[in-house]
């Protein structure tokens, strides 16, 4: 591993909800990600965390911050240059159904991405390269004339993976890859997704709510929460050293397959937590920022362990 | 220990295009009083067909239920009239689905449709109805319950209107609840939660509890006993205990080895079973694992195995466990 590949800095992206209500979506979030590393992200359904990879893409223009990809900051190339660079940043999304087009075949969904980036070469060529990544992601180069619909979940998803490798990017957003995906399937993914990441020395952001598998591919692992990062170490540190309280209450929720573990758990019941990272105008506070986030600072508290501390 | 449900050789079959889905082929088990039974298994190995059958809630056509019997307090509901399921529908059996939104009605105060059941089932008045049903809304935790009690189902949050599901599926106090995935949709943190509401309204109300879900931690938390579907059959079945600490069937076994866990180093890779499930128009003659199985042998490609009991509560449908192969196993 060498320097980072990607660095994010005082990154925001607002959305207006009308009636001075902002939803603070990613809300002042720093890292970097080295070469050939995977940071994951983990928090719950609406902490930013699809937001944050999409805006780290500049699929969404950021409301603040920047973004730089091997030192060029991203935001402020121009849409001729930073459509070059997507060929160097790709995304692989949650459901591979709702993101392959029904209409084509498997052929023309990977053709498109080499279209794009006039990579496709004569039709031969273009035929050759799409069966050699169909190859690459363990789906049979026979079927490249066959429909999303005649594929599984699983096979689907790693028709994503072969769109996404098309272009040989550096550096890839795993968004929920395997979350629709059955548990038998989901480890067939991980392990073709790390396989690849050894042999093309690919850098992952992995998004994920599920923390277990978060942790076996990640090298290093975000919490996400509201809209920040509210922790931020190795995977192993977090796990075994969680610091801010809402990791904590993160991982004891999580329930581990061993009835004799589970059993030995306390019971935990917790509050709900309020609108979510909605800033009202009246009172400009996040409802459920119990943990007074808007008044932290990601702090690093032991060697690379990063936690949200309020200022004092 | 008593039984309240049993349910015997159960094949559900639904008409397609193509041909015949055979959803459900000879499932068995039965479920004790104040137990928690979870049925885990891939999607499409006929998990939720098995529910829905069991409280006729599947429409006909396109299913048919070939063959079978739904012993639910020494009756069979499968030879039940439509009137009569309705009345043992959410008054003797409860349900809790995955998505709350397509159960709860959207146009309808939710207080309403707490104390629909009760004056219906158990001709309360609706004085009566409503004082039970605050009651209700406020042991799953929902705070201001009087006030919640006239709100609609969108002005809940997903976890909360899962606990509404759980109010409106209990209010009648059934003895027999059936949740179909009922915390896949949530966080992690909420799911705890739901959980730890439903574990507490078993041991209040002596409800025994059939689980869907396809989260083995989830399983490991919450189940006595497990069972284990795989194409449209009950592969394996045990206590938890059996289950999780000596899986017996290939499928089993595969199936916690693909899983890491937040409790230990990731030294080893994730081990997956590779390929996918059979079709189940055309189910295999022999074992429906044996296309994914490492151990697979001549035999299991041309018979289906008879479930070996292991134990009075184990028991695994494989070749290998069979009394008939056992030096196969040890070589
Ligand atoms: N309405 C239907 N029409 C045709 N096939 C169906 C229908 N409902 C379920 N099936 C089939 O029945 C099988 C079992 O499905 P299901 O019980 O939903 O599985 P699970 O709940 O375990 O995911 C699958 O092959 C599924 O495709
Ligand atoms: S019967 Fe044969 S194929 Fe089926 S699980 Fe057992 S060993 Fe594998
Ligand atoms: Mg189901």
């Amino acid at each position: 591993m060498s320097g980072p590949l990607i660095e994010v800095e005082g990154l925001k992206k607002y959305f207006n909800l009308g009636k001075g209500n902002v939803l603070k979506a990613v809300n002042d979030i720093s890292f970097s990600i080295n070469e050939g590393e995977t940071l994951g992200v983990v928090g719950e359904s609406g902490c930013g965390k699809s937001t944050a990879g999409r805006t780290i893409l500049r699929l969404y223009e950021p409301t603040a911050g920047s973004v730089r990809f091997n030192g060029t900051d991203i935001y402020k190339l121009s849409p001729g240059k930073m459509k070059a660079m997507r060929r160097d940043m790709q995304m692989i999304f949650q459901d591979p159904y709702a993101s392959l087009n029904p209409r084509f075949t498997v052929t023309d969904i990977i053709g498109e991405a080499l279209d794009i980036h006039n990579m496709a070469g004569s039709r031969k060529e273009r035929k050759k390269r799409v069966e050699e990544l169909l190859d690459m992601v363990g789906l049979n180069p026979d079927h490249a004339t066959r429909y999303p619909h005649e594929f599984s979940g699983g096979q689907r998803q790693r028709i994503g993976i072969a769109r996404a490798l098309a272009v040989n990017p550096k550096f890839i957003i795993c968004d929920e890859p395997i979350s629709a995906l059955d548990v038998s399937i989901q480890a067939q993914v991980v392990n073709l997704l790390q396989d690849l990441q050894k042999k093309l020395g690919l850098t992952y952001l992995f998004i994920a709510h599920d923390l277990s598998m978060v942790k076996h591919i990640s090298n290093r692992v975000a919490v996400m929460y509201l809209g920040k990062v509210v922790e931020l170490a190795e995977s192993e540190e977090l796990y075994a050293n969680p610091m801010h309280p809402y990791t904590k209450t993160l991982l004891s929720a999580i329930p581990v397959p061993d009835p004799e573990v589970e059993a030995s758990k306390p019971r935990i019941l917790l509050n709900d937590t309020g609108s979510g990272p909605i800033h009202s105008a009246k009172d400009g506070a996040a409802s459920g920022d119990i943990y007074n986030l808007d008044n932290s600072s990601l702090v690093e508290v032991t060697k690379g362990h990063w936690v949200a501390i309020p200022n004092s | 220990m008593e039984s309240i449900l049993e349910v015997k050789d159960l094949h559900v079959s639904f008409s397609v295009r193509g041909g015949e889905v055979k959803a459900v082929r000879g499932v068995n088990f039965t479920v004790g009083k104040g137990e928690t039974v979870a049925i885990v298994g891939e999607s499409g190995s006929g998990k939720s067909v098995t529910a829905q059958t069991i409280m006729r809630l599947i429409p006909s056509p396109p299913s048919k239920i070939k063959q079978g019997q739904v012993i639910f307090n020494g009756e069979d509901l499968l030879s039940k009239t439509n009137k009569q399921m309705e009345a043992i529908r959410g008054k003797d059996i409860g349900m809790i689905f995955q998505d709350p939104m397509t159960s709860l009605n959207p146009t309808i105060k939710v207080g309403k449709q707490i104390t629909e059941g009760l004056i219906k089932h158990q001709n309360l008045s609706f004085a009566e109805a409503k004082t039970r049903g605050v009651e209700m809304l406020k042991l799953v935790g929902i705070k201001n319950a009087e006030a919640r009690f006239n709100q609609y189902p969108h002005e809940f949050s997903g976890g909360m209107r899962q606990r509404v599901m759980i109010a409106i599926a209990l209010a009648c106090r059934p003895s027999l609840l059936i949740a179909d995935e009922p915390t896949t949709a949530l966080d992690v943190t909420i799911q705890a939660q739901i959980i730890n509401v439903m574990k507490d309204m078993q041991e209040r109300f002596g409800t025994s509890i059939i689980m869907i879900t396809h989260d083995l931690g989830v399983v490991a938390g919450m189940a006595d006993r497990v069972i284990v579907m795989y194409a449209g059959e009950v592969v394996e079945t045990g206590t938890s205990m059996e289950i999780f600490k000596n899986p017996q069937h290939p499928y089993t076994r595969g199936l916690l080895r693909s899983l890491p866990r937040i409790d230990q180093r990731k030294d080893e890779p994730l081990v997956p079973i590779i390929g996918t499930p059979p079709d189940l128009i055309k189910p295999p003659v022999g074992c429906p694992f044996a296309a994914r199985c490492d151990h697979a042998m001549k035999v299991c490609e041309r018979i289906d195995p008879d479930p070996t009991h292991l134990s009075d509560t184990h028991m695994s449908r494989c070749w290998l466990q069979h009394p008939m192969a056992q030096e196969v196993q040890s070589s």
